[in-house]
């Protein structure tokens, strides 16, 4: 009981000297609260035959009436094999490229070209998805797009990209590398500039080449940062960005471009189908909450500490 | 001067193996750059060249038929000026909140005395992975009465948790403990020492996340698109995509004009929009991009 009550004591006197620090805070958790913890009750929306007239308390029960229907539409599969394709294609280009960016950015020695290097590697990712897009459409036109400009002078003709379903994943892919490798390799360049000099030092003693020295120091040492990465970025193969893809999509990729983000912005905000939207946006976000606590259980397996 | 005598007698020492090697990198290094350059420098010399010439394939290396066409058409697009205002009030008004909301919770966390810190963290960290969703946040923005005001685009969605992080993150390593330990024998309370020790101390963190946020706030359209429906509202992305996705000036020109002059000359304009706004940050990023890679590097220490 005394035990208790000192307890108490001890726990409001540390209340009151944190609460300074509660006040540093209050503006994040009002907004947060308001905006962000508020909405999850909307969640029931979900289950529910949603009407704005009579709101989210007072709209007749649904079970999973609209969970039923996702699975049992025709743009159940495609929207998520469409989701998955997209997001591996990403992942096995724009995974490994960063690191091989990294291990060649550590081999020069030339200064000033080094710089210059990582500056206009760098700079592509700063441009908007909005310009990026607009970008990829005025390049591509296979009428007037400088890439089929520059393919016919070797005479190559260049396919409609953006008029074929198939083409789409690779065109996401490319450009998403164009922009993103760079700067995705900033983390592996500080890896590797974190390698004890004296490792390359005793390799020069034993007459190894550099391409031996980046092969049996450089990527051994990468390797742990490197599967970290990976790990947490097949956490998120479920869900692919909605800006990019929404702004690419047309009636003639329609077929490889509809991903689930996209979906559930036309169901819920264009054709009104709240309960609908809602359903398939949950189930979305319960498959990439699985994946990624999976995904922190095995790197807190493999690192012996949790990510979270 | 030591490693000015090292550098030389590592180039008597290379060996032929290490010169192609060398050779290799530096070629590639070369390609990749001119691959990471080219489609910008295009964009800006097809913005100022002649129309014709730049459908015809004249346009490859330099300026073809010099010509200012496209950008006297975007002078007169009062849209898109007044996106371009609006875009710069959002950046600043949205860059401002996000550093009075995040900076101080940042702190916060980072202090080890924080009493229920853990549940605090998991209060922050739940936002990451769980959400409403697209229609429940849209329906609360609504019944609060933000939809299509300048609100919306600055306050709602300021809080974010990786910020929170990486400030938290700078504070645990960049701050030594002994100096709040001083400050308190000095009679300082939290808000005090926050105030005129901590943040003159983080003028570094400060710059990466107002960086951030500006580049976010001047990159992003979703929630423009989500929220606004009042043209004079609307920032430089969403008039961005009505002139470069949904072809809007190609159709409003398309009376008088032959319609392969028209598409010509929209495609030029869509250049002059290109250069005219990531111009901004483009040329700001060279400068900055220090700030850009410690902010990586503080990131991806653990949080």
């Amino acid at each position: 009981m005394e035990k208790r009550r000192n307890g108490k004591a001890y726990a409001l006197m540390r209340l009151k000297k944190s609460r300074q620090l509660y006040l540093l805070m209050l503006p994040s958790i009002i907004i947060l609260v308001l905006f962000t913890y508020v909405p999850m009750y909307g969640i029931m929306i979900a289950f529910e035959d949603f009407s704005p007239a009579k709101g989210i308390l007072g709209s007749p029960w649904a079970g999973l009436k609209y969970f039923k229907q996702y699975f049992a539409s025709y743009k159940f599969w495609p929207t998520i094999r469409n989701t998955i394709v997209i997001s591996v294609y990403s992942i096995a280009v724009t995974f490994p490229l960063p690191i091989a960016l990294a291990l060649m950015c550590n081999q020069m020695r030339a200064r000033r070209f080094k710089k210059f290097f990582q500056v206009s590697t760098y700079l592509p990712h700063f441009i908007s998805t909005v310009v990026m897009c607009g970008m990829i459409i005025l390049f591509t036109s296979p009428s007037s797009g400088v890439i089929a400009k520059l393919l016919s002078f070797v005479g190559i003709t260049f396919p409609n990209v953006m008029g074929s379903a198939s083409a789409f994943p690779t065109v996401f892919v490319l450009s998403e590398a164009w922009q993103h490798v760079g700067w995705d390799s900033i983390l592996y360049i500080a890896a590797l500039s974190a390698i004890d000099p004296a490792l390359y030092e005793a390799a020069t003693m034993d007459g190894a080449s550099k391409w031996q020295k980046m092969l049996h120091i450089d990527i051994p040492l990468l390797m742990p940062t490197a599967s970290i990465m990976f790990i947490l970025r097949m956490g998120s193969v479920m869900s692919v960005g909605f800006e990019k893809v929404y702004l690419l999509q047309n009636q003639l990729n329609m077929a490889s471009s509809e991903i689930i983000s996209t979906y559930v912005y036309k169901m819920g905000l264009i054709s009104s189908q709240y309960s609908l939207s809602s359903a398939i946006n949950l189930f979305n976000t319960l498959i990439n909450l699985v994946l990624l606590l999976s995904v922190n259980y095995i790197t807190s397996k493999l690192q012996g500490t949790s990510l979270i | 001067m030591s490693t000015g005598i090292k550098h030389r007698a590592g180039k008597i020492k290379k060996s032929r193996e290490d010169r192609i090697f060398d050779f290799c990198i530096y070629t590639i290094a070369g390609l990749l750059t001119l691959i990471a350059l080219y489609p910008i420098y295009f964009v800006v010399i097809a913005s100022f060249s002649d129309p014709k010439a730049v459908s015809a394939g004249d346009v490859v290396l330099f300026v073809s038929g010099f010509s200012l066409k496209g950008y006297k058409h975007l002078l007169q697009y009062a849209e898109l000026w007044r996106g371009y205002l609006n875009t710069i009030l959002y950046a600043l008004v949205g860059t401002l909140i996000c550093l009075v909301v995040n900076i101080p919770a940042g702190y916060a966390l980072s202090r080890k005395d924080l009493y229920g810190r853990k549940w605090f963290v998991i209060f922050y960290m739940i936002p990451m992975f769980f959400s409403g969703g697209l229609i429940p946040t849209y329906i609360n923005i609504q019944k609060l009465g933000l939809y299509d005001t300048f609100w919306v685009m600055v306050l709602p969605f300021s809080v974010i948790t990786y910020y929170i992080i990486v400030a938290r993150t700078f504070f645990t390593t960049g701050l030594p403990e002994d100096l709040w330990e001083a400050a308190q024998i000095d009679g300082a309370s939290t808000l005090r020492y926050f105030f005129s020790v901590v943040l003159p101390l983080s003028k570094a963190i400060l710059a990466v996340i107002a960086l951030w946020s500006a580049v976010g706030q001047w990159n992003s359209y979703f929630n423009a698109m989500i929220y606004l429906r009042n043209s004079n509202l609307q920032p430089l992305q969403l008039v961005l995509r009505n002139i470069l996705i949904n072809n809007q000036t190609a159709s409003s020109m398309m009376t008088g004009t032959a319609a392969s002059e028209a598409r010509e000359l929209s495609d030029l304009i869509k250049y002059g929009a290109i250069v005219i706004s990531s111009a901004p940050i483009m040329c700001m990023y060279p400068f900055v991009q220090k700030y850009f890679n410690q902010g990586v590097m503080v990131g991806s220490l653990k949080g």
